[in-house]
């Protein structure tokens, strides 16, 4: 019981800081669940991301989904994905009943302009750390490169980033292994 | 009865959103054609409400969706509709992942997908930093270069980068720090 109650504290704070969608929250999800709390490493964090990519749902969901289940089972998965929701339950309730028009208050835009800047920042220094543990070679490097210039530039869709991706892990895995 | 359409309506959203937050859009106006539970100007609003207040946007998309629609309770429902597909799913396939994760050809997939996601991170931080360090829409009103930067934006940026490989502090603190700065400074 202490640790769902646990479990579902920590996803609300990640809940609760997340600005901007999904990809916001990966430098809270690294601090609290990688390095403080030791739920998940790194790699399966990543690799939770990108099947949270592919699925149906918002990836925030899967993501807390997917770490509640791995650390207790499907109550772990209900309390994570639980405190993930909740703080926006609350705020976002408060709003719709009291405030009909949010954003035309001065003071939360430029809040709100100093945020986005901070989030930018936190998602470069994501960027260079899952550059660090992810690319390990020209492989690596190519597809990175691809990916980002396909989404960024070209527009296409994040799933067939995925799908072609893994797709080139297992081809160059068969690859190198008959050459050997 | 409303409530039981609304768990219907968010568990089909749910179920076929593919992407993220902004995914679910389509099936939200969907079904503000087919119900008239809101208007096309209230989800507007919401958009811009759900992108400037913290928590995942599908989900404060629904809770304001479903409060508009029938109050509290009407909240609760649409973020139950909505999850409760991604649960299931997400469960089976942490189930198999844990199982199968140690698989050769599964790490090898994982092995090109990896760096992907890092590409697809980037790619998002980019979209965020167009609209939080420059001014793109001022260079196209006046054609001046020197009008593309927000000098402003772009100094609190490198001070957070410097400070953020300098002291690792938790990134609540940044966000937190920031704000105060934006409201200060009027950002």
């Amino acid at each position: 019981m202490k640790d769902l109650l646990k479990l579902f504290v920590v996803f609300c704070r990640i809940g609760g800081f997340t600005f901007g969608g999904g990809y916001a929250m990966l430098p809270i999800i690294q601090r609290e669940i990688v390095e403080k709390n030791h739920w998940a490493t790194e790699e399966e964090v990543i690799d939770c991301y990108a099947i949270g990519q592919c699925t149906p749902g918002i990836i925030a969901v899967n993501t807390a989904t997917f770490i509640g289940f791995k650390h207790k089972g499907i109550p772990g998965a209900i309390a994570a994905t639980a405190g993930m929701v909740f703080p926006s339950f609350v705020i976002i309730s408060v709003i719709a009943a009291y405030f009909k028009h949010f954003q035309d208050y001065a003071v939360v835009n430029h809040a709100f302009g100093g945020i986005r800047v901070a989030v930018t920042a936190l998602i470069l220094n994501t960027v260079i750390k899952l550059w660090k543990s992810s690319v390990k070679d020209w492989l690596g490097i190519i597809i990175f490169t691809a990916s980002f210039i396909a989404v960024a530039f070209v527009g296409i869709s994040p799933i067939m980033v995925v799908v072609i991706s893994s797709a080139l892990g297992v081809i160059t895995k068969i690859v190198r292994t008959d050459v050997n | 009865m409303i409530y039981m359409l609304l768990f219907l309506e968010f568990f089909k959203t749910g179920l076929f959103a593919v992407g993220g937050g902004l995914a679910t859009l389509p099936f939200l106006q969907n079904i503000s054609d087919k119900y008239g539970w809101f208007t096309s100007q209230e989800l507007i609003d919401m958009i811009a409400i759900s992108e400037s207040t913290p928590g995942p946007i599908g989900i404060n998309m629904a809770t304001y969706v479903g409060y508009k629609t029938a109050y509290l309770p009407g909240a609760v429902i649409a973020i139950l509709g909505l999850v409760t597909p991604s649960v299931i799913i997400i469960v089976l396939i942490a189930h198999y992942y844990m199982k199968f994760n140690e698989h050769p050809m599964v790490q090898a997939g994982f092995y090109g997908l990896r760096p992907a996601v890092a590409g697809l991170i980037g790619a998002a931080g980019f979209e965020v930093a167009k609209l939080s360090l420059f001014n793109t829409n001022k260079y196209l009103l006046t054609q001046k270069f020197a009008d593309i930067v927000n000098i402003k934006s772009l100094l609190l940026f490198a001070v957070i980068v410097f400070l953020l490989n300098k002291y690792k502090k938790h990134p609540i603190y940044f966000l937190l720090g920031a704000a105060v700065i934006g409201i200060i400074f009027k950002y």
